[in-house]
């Protein structure tokens, strides 16, 4: 059952990327990073539990982090354009 | 019991995930691209925490962080987002109304605005196309 999630959730991410590489502005392809963290953060979750492993939520934690950190800093770059 | 609630709760959150990625794609503009995108995760991803906390309920506290944080920065970063698109000037697909234009508080123009695009890239996807 969860093979099927993790399939499921991958599809979302392949889709997402697809609109990363072909997003015709820059905001574009920000929206679809921003997207794609919180996609790999749910799939994280999703491995945790099918290893049974409750390290890997930490590993979410900090990859959500991550991909928060990087999204607010591109969105002041555009905003500001320094 | 818990198990079933736990499969339910967990499909439903990555048939959102699906559909917010489908909208990321299909949608013709930044800001409806974003209105596809932002919520929709929000919603698919707390549908799999709350199954992971069905599956493993002692992991609740890890994962109870996890949901509070994705609440607080989701709305933040996607607030950015948007900010920095109009700033930007991003163009519209049309049909809509810029209040702030029409207010008279028009923004100056960006350093980093569209103004060409690459070729054999459309800024906007044509209505022909749907």
């Amino acid at each position: 059952m969860l093979d099927i999630l993790i399939l499921m959730v991958s599809f979302a991410l392949a889709l997402s990327l697809f609109r990363f590489l072909r997003g015709p502005t820059l905001t574009d392809r920000v929206v679809a990073f921003d997207v794609m963290s919180i996609v790999a953060t749910a799939l994280l979750v999703i491995l945790s539990v099918y290893f049974g492993r409750s390290i890997y939520l930490d590993v979410a934690l900090v990859f959500g982090l991550i991909g928060f950190l990087g999204t607010v800093v591109f969105g002041r770059f555009i905003e500001k354009a320094v | 019991m818990l198990h079933f609630i736990g499969t339910v709760l967990a499909f439903a959150g990555a048939a959102s995930l699906i559909v917010s990625a489908i909208g990321i794609v299909r949608m013709p503009d930044i800001f409806s691209r974003m209105h596809a995108g932002t919520k929709a995760s929000t919603l698919g991803i707390l549908l799999i925490i709350a199954a992971a906390v069905c599956f493993q309920p002692a992991w609740s506290l890890k994962l109870l962080l996890l949901a509070l944080f994705v609440l607080m920065t989701n709305p933040l970063s996607s607030s950015a987002l948007a900010l920095a698109s109009y700033k930007m000037g991003v163009p519209h697909a049309g049909g809509e109304m810029d209040d702030l234009e029409r207010d008279g508080l028009y923004r100056e123009p960006h350093p980093l605005s569209p103004g060409d695009v690459q070729e054999g890239e459309e800024a906007i996807p044509t209505k022909e196309e749907s």
